[in-house]
């Protein structure tokens, strides 16, 4: 073990499998809720499900899955719009968290899959991936009222629903342990055709 | 270029449901008339790379959005663009402002490159160069509409 690698020094070692965090998610979602993945979640969410208000963001630029989320939630006020991003994504955009709070959405919920690494392109560390970086405490600063950290799985899928319901935006903070995949791949429905189905769910006309 | 109330008048006429937007020192004088107008919403972002994906959100939804940034933005947002426009090939509409482009003799390097870098991104684009010109936004906006293809309207500063 070299000495200056910090694998086994990163507070999320321990953290909760970003199988089960997602899966919690899969279970807890219901006809109402529009699910936007991007980056890593955006290759593993179609492995558990295939939903018309599934929009799993890919390609995508990095950063723009919460103001994607964000302007659906603002379209469409009648449905609950949970945005799953990566921290690296985040912190590309973290502006992105007061212009939600600014927009006075209540359908917006973020769920934050904290890996410290920028998984797709192999694993490389983020810049927040050594701890201080307090992602609830930014969400909080930024007006979120409701905000929730969980670094245990049990915890999490206990208290998923209850942390993704009531007034939002909603912000909960997901310590996730690195799992290296083959994340290269795209996987479900091509994106126009999620669009598409998105669409016709809530009533958008085609065009 | 247009006051107010034409750039409202001009929005309401076209049925844009949100516009999503950072003022410059030429279109922040609109504000409190594009704040007030209650045919749609302002939405202010922090940086014009999320105008992009928020315009691409509210499309897929069914709204109706228009982007209002400066070229300084558009430069800053290419990628973001670039994801929305011609990975999800979504319509989005631009107007962009082109900073001191009516001062011929200015140095700033933004005029310098705000027109080839919309013709390297290669969407349909009009430019308004003189008040006389204000109705190409109606019939660029339209045009793009129509064709369901995304648009800029460049407004000289």
């Amino acid at each position: 073990m070299n000495q200056a690698d910090p694998g086994n020094t990163t507070p999320h070692v321990n953290g909760i499998d970003v199988h089960a965090a997602l899966q919690t998610l899969v279970e807890l979602r219901g006809d109402h809720h529009i699910v936007v993945t991007n980056q890593v979640s955006s290759r593993l969410w179609p492995t558990l499900s295939d939903h018309p208000l599934d929009l799993n963001y890919n390609p995508s630029a990095m950063g723009g899955a919460i103001p994607l989320g964000l302007g659906l939630a603002i379209a469409q006020p009648n449905y609950e719009i949970i945005v799953i991003s990566g921290d690296g994504s985040l912190l590309m955009n973290l502006g992105c968290l007061v212009t939600v709070v600014d927009s006075g959405v209540k359908n917006l919920s973020i769920v934050l899959l904290d890996n410290g690494q920028y998984e797709v392109t192999g694993g490389q560390k983020t810049p927040g991936h050594n701890g201080p970086t307090d992602y609830a405490g930014l969400a909080r600063a930024s007006g979120f009222s409701h905000v929730h950290q969980f670094v245990d799985t049990s915890d999490w899928q206990r208290a998923a629903a209850v942390s993704l319901s009531g007034p939002g935006p909603r912000f909960v903070w997901l310590n996730i342990r690195p799992q290296p995949g083959d994340y290269g791949k795209s996987v479900g429905r091509p994106i126009q055709q999620q669009m598409a189905d998105l669409g016709q769910r809530v009533g958008v006309p085609a065009d | 270029m247009f006051t107010a109330t034409q750039i409202v008048d001009a929005l309401v006429k076209l049925q844009v449901t949100h516009v999503i937007w950072i003022p410059d020192t030429t279109t922040g004088s609109w504000e409190p008339a594009l704040e007030s107008c209650a045919h749609f919403q302002l939405i202010r972002v922090c940086r014009e790379g999320e105008a992009w994906a928020l315009a691409g959100g509210l499309l897929i939804g069914g709204s109706l959005p228009i982007i209002l940034i400066q070229n300084t933005g558009f430069f800053e947002s290419g990628d973001s663009m670039r994801n929305i426009v011609f990975d999800l090939r979504l319509p989005v509409f631009a107007i962009i402002g082109a900073r001191n482009w009516l001062s011929a003799s200015s140095s700033d390097t933004a005029r310098r490159f705000t027109l080839p870098v919309v013709q390297a991104w290669d969407i349909d684009f009009e430019f308004v160069t003189s008040p006389e010109e204000q109705e190409k936004l109606v019939s660029h906006f339209c045009k793009c509409r129509s064709a369901n293809q995304a648009g800029i309207l460049l407004l000289a500063e």
